[in-house]
């Protein structure tokens, strides 16, 4: 995993980790519903996304969310976001790999800690992207947890 | 169907233990290995408690339900809507141990050209987090979409 980071060795441009996942199953789906209790029957029910004329049962987007946070937190250490944003644009199911990554894009100081603001997307095996989102997270504080 | 009438509706005020449990399960959910969410004593040791994953406040949904779901609150057709965008400010750490009190509110309900013609609506519900000393830690915003009814062209 990563090594810690220094607020001073940071560019704007910096890529984060990029991080591959997949193929993803029902299981997956089922593992994230009982740990949020998300139990829209979206995300389990194959008669219902069928009479809504979808293929397959749905990936939550914010499992989605979840696994792409990893690549901030795998950056900047866990518990030092302090800002995540996402926006689901396409749906993700069942078999598909999502490719999760990220930039830097800017650098900035708020009551006295330094922070790094950063855009993230995750697209599919295809190349559509499912997820756009953005971030701020503490760098340089504590090591990075990993 | 969502309308505005919806808005400024306000849950009652929850309540949530922040467990290592449920951290660990949430980590192993979202497929992340980090020590910080896994191993308490590297947790302790590195970073002064056991942090939460960006996303975890998600479950404060499994304190909310069946009292308040949003999206029936604003009535989502859920076979036509969806989980748009989704947004957590950690204004400050939150670690295992914490006990966070939040209300859920209808904060606006608006509605936009879609770009296949007719409108959707966009529902925006904010949840507003304190720790048990009283320090607000974290603002959570869900937004709500709902597509114009299918029509015979579509």
């Amino acid at each position: 995993m990563a090594a810690a980071i220094k607020y001073d060795d940071v560019r704007v441009g910096d890529e984060l980790p990029r991080l591959v996942i997949g193929p993803l199953t029902r299981q997956d789906i089922v593992q994230y519903a009982g740990a949020a209790w998300d139990f829209s029957p979206l995300h389990y029910d194959q008669p219902f996304v069928e009479a809504a004329g979808l293929p397959n049962v749905v990936v939550m987007g914010m499992l989605t969310a979840g696994m792409a946070s990893r690549c901030v937190t795998d950056y900047a250490g866990a518990g030092q976001v302090r800002r995540y944003k996402v926006r689901f644009m396409a749906r993700i199911y069942p078999g598909d790999i999502i490719t999760c990554g990220g930039r830097i894009t800017g650098k900035l100081e708020e009551n006295g800690e330094p922070m790094v603001d950063g855009e993230l997307t995750v697209t599919n095996q295809k190349g559509e992207v499912a997820l756009s989102g953005s971030f701020r997270a503490v760098v340089g504080l504590a090591r990075p947890g990993c | 169907m969502v309308d505005r009438s919806f808005i400024g509706l306000r849950s009652r005020t929850f309540s949530m233990p922040i467990e290592w449990g449920k951290v660990r399960e949430f980590a192993r959910a979202i497929k992340d290995p980090n020590p910080a969410y896994l191993d308490p004593d590297f947790a302790r040791r590195v970073h002064g408690g056991i942090p939460i994953p960006p996303t975890f406040l998600m479950t404060s949904m499994a304190w909310e339900i069946p009292e308040w779901e949003s999206g029936k609150v604003v009535q989502l057709d859920y076979g036509n809507g969806v989980h748009g965008e989704q947004e957590f400010e950690l204004l400050k750490p939150i670690f295992v141990g914490d006990v966070l009190s939040w209300t859920e509110r209808i904060a606006d309900i608006h509605e936009k050209a879609g770009a296949r013609g007719g409108m959707m609506k966009f529902a925006i519900i904010e949840g507003n987090y304190f720790n048990q000393r009283g320090d607000q830690v974290a603002i959570s915003r869900s937004v709500l979409i709902e597509f114009p009814p299918r029509t015979q062209a579509q």
